[in-house]
């Protein structure tokens, strides 16, 4: 029990390292206490399923013509937000990169 | 007048995302305060609406059947941008409702644009919040509300109080600051080496919310001259 949690540790602080994780996602962990011990997985299982929504509406509409960037653009906002908001700091950058290609109009970026 | 909720402040939530109100309502919580979380700006209305039917006419029947009579709202927190109805046009609404017009409304942002910032405060925003927002944030809170209770019971103290938060909030500019201006012209230029030894400091520190709250003094800062955050070290009444 002792190894998985340590192992556990070691992941965490690796996703910490590698800058999938930044600070958000410390300031979740301080939120979960006894009156709510399953905060963290909770947020981060909504935030994967609004994730998946969101990708699954992004493809859609780039496979539109012609495409819609203002609403991919959208999309990719609300994808930002809520990666900030839980802390992962790769998918939130991947969003900034996303967001100049539509202002760009850039299809295949 | 909410006798219910004497010793515990009702903070009402707006954000179109779920993610976003699952936080703030855990910030919220784990601050003590009571929280209700809407995904709208038009159920905000509708909550704040309802409300105010209470507080004026008894005897009107509530559609929240859980609490009843004194459902008071001590203070709204928003995003900014939402589908239909943003935080802005909310807080609007608010101020331009004579019932409404007293509660405190904070707005939140993911993005941090000076000029939104300042129409925001110009409104009547108490605050504005970078998002992901924190819980040392929510500190910022209390005087908002307390100010409001206040409002309620003493009238002539309500301006005593407002003068010297707006000179203990070091973060934020709000517009009732400008009245201040004649006053802290003398003080402004030691507290501009202040306020850039301090971002200094600030930059030297981690990321995360010193970065936005430099952010936030520098959008500010470009933009309004006049006003600068206070570091007096006046004590706080409250």
């Amino acid at each position: 029990m002792d190894q998985l949690q340590r192992k556990l540790r070691d992941y965490e602080a690796a996703m910490f390292q590698q800058g999938f994780l930044d600070d958000q996602f410390s300031q979740l962990q301080k939120l979960q206490d006894d009156s709510s011990p399953d905060f963290v997985i909770e947020v981060m299982t909504m935030f994967f399923d609004d994730s998946e929504k969101l990708l699954n509406n992004i493809s859609r509409a780039l496979e539109q013509i012609p495409v819609n960037f203002k609403q991919i653009d959208a999309y990719v906002h609300q994808q930002k937000g809520s990666s900030a908001s839980v802390g992962a700091a790769r998918v939130k950058n991947i969003c900034a990169t996303f967001r100049s290609f539509c202002e760009a109009q850039n299809r295949d970026g | 007048m909410g006798l219910a909720a004497e010793s515990q402040f009702h903070v009402l939530a707006v954000d179109d995302s779920i993610i976003d109100r699952k936080l703030i309502e855990r910030l919220l919580k784990t601050s003590s305060y009571q929280v209700t979380t809407v995904d709208s700006g038009s159920k905000a209305l509708e909550f704040l609406g309802l409300c105010e039917n209470d507080e004026t006419n008894p005897n009107t029947p509530s559609v929240f059947p859980n609490n009843h009579q004194e459902v008071e709202v001590n203070l709204v927190i928003t995003d900014y941008c939402m589908p239909g109805m943003t935080g802005y046009d909310l807080l609007k609404k608010i101020k331009e409702s004579s019932s409404l017009k007293n509660i405190p409304v904070v707005i939140m942002s993911s993005e941090n644009v000076p000029s939104r910032i300042n129409r925001c405060l110009e409104e009547g925003a108490e605050e504005f919040f970078l998002k992901p927002v924190r819980l040392s944030d929510l500190s910022r809170l209390k005087p908002h509300m307390k100010k409001t209770k206040l409002k309620h019971q003493k009238q002539e103290t309500e301006q005593k109080f407002e003068n010297s938060e707006i000179i203990q909030n070091d973060q934020k500019q709000t517009p009732k600051s400008q009245i201040q201006h004649s006053e802290t012209e003398s003080q402004s230029q030691t507290q501009l080496q202040a306020h850039s030894t301090i971002d200094q400091q600030q930059q030297s520190l981690q990321q995360g919310n010193n970065n936005k709250r430099k952010n936030m003094e520098q959008g500010l800062s470009s933009d309004t001259d006049r006003t600068r955050p206070r570091y007096s070290g006046i004590a706080t009444v409250v």
